[in-house]
């Protein structure tokens, strides 16, 4: 049997046991590391009986924080395989001077520079700023849930599928080697007919999906859900990010999902969208991805400007200067990111009026931006500031973007762009916004959130050393790449000529070893504080004397987040709250209804993730199978109308009556 | 001591509110100006009744878009009003955006080949 080809190819596509890359060293060396690290987790987690928890509790959960969490988990984990991929690159072009190789062969070398994007990108900066959201928002506006409570579950878990789908190619076949946009004809049949792309392009619709209907879920949330009161101009500035930020996934998801479309169509049945002949035309490829792609980079800035707004506001004590100019440039930079696309490809040969007007509007958009920075400045200014550690993240990251945003009005202007375009300078201008935008406010977030959703303050000092670690390591990993990139070095190289390049490359070196000595204080970080989660314990639920709803709940909050919803009179809801006395109210609590947990999304995202294999390596019989349960089970699950329970008013009044007896004993011991 | 509660525990109680679901006046009037709109430019193209096909094509764009506004208003009962409002807030953000996208990609896209293609006819080439 296993001597017919024509057999095993109908059963397993091109799926062969030369797939697996044994003779790659290093791949089978971290497959074995990861192989065992992941059967010591599940031995761990079958030896303290804690699947059938997981799977109640946190996998088939509906609730909004759960969920929120469980992104944060995906985040963080996900972190880890990308930074590898990081300092791996940095090794390597630390190392391959005068002759050397270095010690990654250029197949290996170039999955890792595609990965690193990918992974970054889609499965460390989405789940994290869509987990904050998710967790923050519905507390933010007094809502018990999202939405959509299911479709939230659902997309979770279609975000994973696509992490599962990255990761599988590490160890069974390749990743792209194109680059992590995978511009054709490189990522066409001809020049990639091996599995990378495909890996890149169903991982991406995959997790794609998940992030189109939490757009969806989120943006309605925000629209239909807010507290009584709550106008628009009463809500908090993170949830106008969030809404603003989902707005733009709305909007410019589709996009990506389209163009991989055509490409997988080019690749698949041999259209000709994207290729060099047959009127095809590579460049609409990069044109439209794009289109996509800039909007990509506000939807991860938006949030973390959000999370610096409300840091600001709270850690200096007062209002936050300029509420509606922030508003304001929010929803302007939500629009003007829709018409600068093109300076991602002023090279690309569209002449001088059409870089000049994508020239142009670049450098508009650093106005709004400019602006916010400014609001922050001066909510700072004659506010008490507690230097905590989510006010250090803020002052860390205008210093640091600030930077990064003047580099890049500097990319905006064409002449300039025509010398920096694809160079280290450009690969160290992003790393500059990214890291220092979005990575340092999703850093504040999650030391300014995490009492909030776990009850217990982060620990400082192992807090504080990630933060140095973390703020240095940047400075010496990509200031070095701006002189590298004026001298003209371009991006993506694996080995190089000029000996006196190389003292540069050894500082960018050293400073992602510092980054990874932030990230492993990180970890500590969290280690330290839930073994001392006793004295870092918070009963108040407003460990920071906030200004926004979220503080007004316990923390954790229960289920249901507010036993009644309250009534918004005031744009800092609990700060007016607190000033004008406010009561709890002990009595006269009723049922509430709620969302019923479903595994339905597991299941819905598993086979997804079997459809893409299966269609990644052509086993077209599994495809056809996996297709039809998809969609049958989808049918199915939608005739199960056991969605909802209401919580009894016993219930609730046992959870508040032990928010009063802590807070009543918080209060006798202050 | 003022912040006062709602004693109602379901908060998303808005559903009916503001939608339009339409009468059956209205859907059987959308329903024949469709009808007229799909039977039109069939005819403009079975007869040539222009005489000039790129005036048919242009008529049959034309036709086309009021077909679309028709189906907004009669069956997806979009006003100013529904939503309060924020149904047509995000028709006018979605028209917005695929205008942007779309002229701006076929200036982008026509300034290219003008400049790096000339004299090719990209359809041509094997």
């Amino acid at each position: 049997m296993f001597d017919n080809p024509a057999l095993l190819k109908a059963i397993f596509g091109r799926l062969t046991l030369e797939s697996l890359p044994l003779h790659e060293p290093i791949v089978v060396a971290t497959f074995i590391v990861v192989a065992l690290g992941g059967i010591a987790l599940v031995g761990a987690l079958t030896y303290f009986k804690l699947w059938g928890y997981l799977w109640r509790e946190w996998f088939t959960s509906v609730d909004h924080k759960r969920i929120g969490v469980m992104y944060m988990v995906l985040g963080i984990v996900m972190l880890l395989r990308g930074f590898s991929d990081a300092i791996m690159m940095r090794l390597q072009q630390a190392m391959a001077f005068g002759g050397s190789e270095g010690y990654l062969n250029s197949h290996h070398y170039d999955q890792i520079f595609t990965a690193h994007g990918v992974i970054m990108i889609f499965f460390v900066a989405m789940p994290l700023v869509t987990g904050l959201m998710n967790f923050v928002v519905p507390l933010q506006i007094g809502a018990r849930d999202v939405s959509f409570p299911f479709l939230n579950n659902f997309s979770f878990w279609m975000t994973v599928g696509g992490a599962v789908i990255v990761m599988m190619s590490l160890f069974v076949g390749e990743f792209a080697r194109t680059g992590w946009l995978a511009y054709p004809p490189l990522s066409g049949i001809g020049y990639s007919p091996d599995v990378g792309v495909d890996y890149y392009i169903w991982a991406l619709q995959v997790a794609g999906v998940g992030t189109l209907l939490s757009g969806v879920n989120l943006v309605c949330t925000i629209v239909k859900m807010r507290a009584p009161g709550m106008t628009m101009m009463r809500m908090p500035i993170f949830t106008w990010t969030a809404l603003c930020t989902n707005v733009l996934i709305v909007a410019a998801f589709p996009v990506l999902t389209a163009v991989l479309a055509l490409l997988a169509l080019d690749r698949y049945v041999g259209t000709n969208f994207f290729t060099n002949d047959f009127g095809g035309n590579p460049m609409m490829y990069v044109n439209l991805i794009w289109i996509w792609g800039h909007p990509e980079v506000y939807i991860l800035i938006l949030p973390a400007f959000g999370i610096f707004s409300e840091v600001t506001s709270a850690f200096c004590g007062k209002r936050l200067f300029g509420y509606t100019s922030m508003v304001y440039a929010t929803i302007v930079i939500t629009i003007l990111s829709y018409l600068v696309w093109l300076h991602h490809f002023f090279t690309m040969g569209s002449g001088a009026s059409v870089n000049s007007f994508f020239g142009i509007t670049t450098m508009i958009i650093s106005i709004p931006t400019g602006a916010k920075i400014f609001n922050w400045l001066f909510t700072m200014y004659r506010g008490r500031i507690r230097f905590e550690l989510p006010m250090m993240w803020t002052v860390a990251f205008m210093l640091t973007f600030t930077v990064g945003g003047m580099t890049g009005v500097l990319l905006a202007v064409p002449p300039a762009d025509f010398v920096l375009h694809n160079s280290l300078f450009l690969v160290a201008h992003f790393h500059n916004v990214i890291i220092g935008g979005v990575l340092f406010g999703l850093f504040a977030g999650i030391s300014y959130w995490f009492p909030k959703a776990f009850g217990f303050r982060l620990d400082p000092f192992w807090g504080k050393m990630s933060f140095w670690f973390w703020v240095v390591g940047f400075w010496f990993a990509f200031m070095p790449l701006y002189i590298l990139g004026l001298m003209g070095v371009t991006r993506r190289l694996r080995t190089f000529e000029d000996p006196s390049l190389q003292i540069w490359f050894i500082i960018a070196a050293f400073g992602a070893f510092l980054i990874l000595l932030g990230i492993l204080s990180f970890l500590i970080q969290i280690f330290v504080s839930v073994r001392r989660r006793e004295q870092l314990r918070d009963d108040t639920g407003d460990p920071w004397d906030g200004r926004t709803l979220e503080w007004a709940t316990s923390s954790p909050p229960p289920a249901y987040n507010f036993a009644f919803t309250p009534v918004i009179h005031d744009l800092d809801t609990w700060a007016d709250m607190k000033n004008r006395g406010y009561q709890r109210p002990l009595t006269g609590f009723h049922d509430i209804h709620m969302p019923r947990n479903t595994g339905a999304g597991v299941i819905l995202a598993g086979l997804s993730v079997v459809l893409a294999v299966a269609l990644i390596w052509y086993i077209w019989w599994l495809a056809i199978v996996s297709f039809v349960a998809l969609i049958g089970y989808a049918i199915a699950h939608t005739f199960n109308y056991d969605r909802d329970f209401h919580i009894p008013s016993s219930d609730v009044t046992r959870v508040e009556d032990e928010r009063t007896r802590l807070l009543a004993a918080t209060s006798q011991a202050g | 001591m003022s912040a006062g509660h709602q004693t109602d525990t379901s908060n998303h109680s808005h559903a009916h509110h503001g939608v339009n679901h339409g009468s059956l006046a209205g859907y059987l009037t959308g329903f024949g100006l469709s009808v007229v709109l799909t039977a039109v430019p069939f005819w403009l193209v079975m007869t040539n009744a222009l005489g000039n096909q790129m005036a048919s094509a242009i008529a049959i764009m034309a036709f086309a878009v009021v077909q679309i506004i028709v189906h907004m208003v009669f069956f997806l009962h979009m006003n100013t009003r529904s939503e309060s409002g924020w149904t047509m807030m995000a028709l006018i953000f979605t028209l917005i955006l695929v205008m942007i996208a779309l002229t701006g990609s076929l200036w982008v896209m026509y300034h290219l080949n003008v400049n790096m293609m000339p004299g090719h006819d990209m359809s041509q080439i094997p």
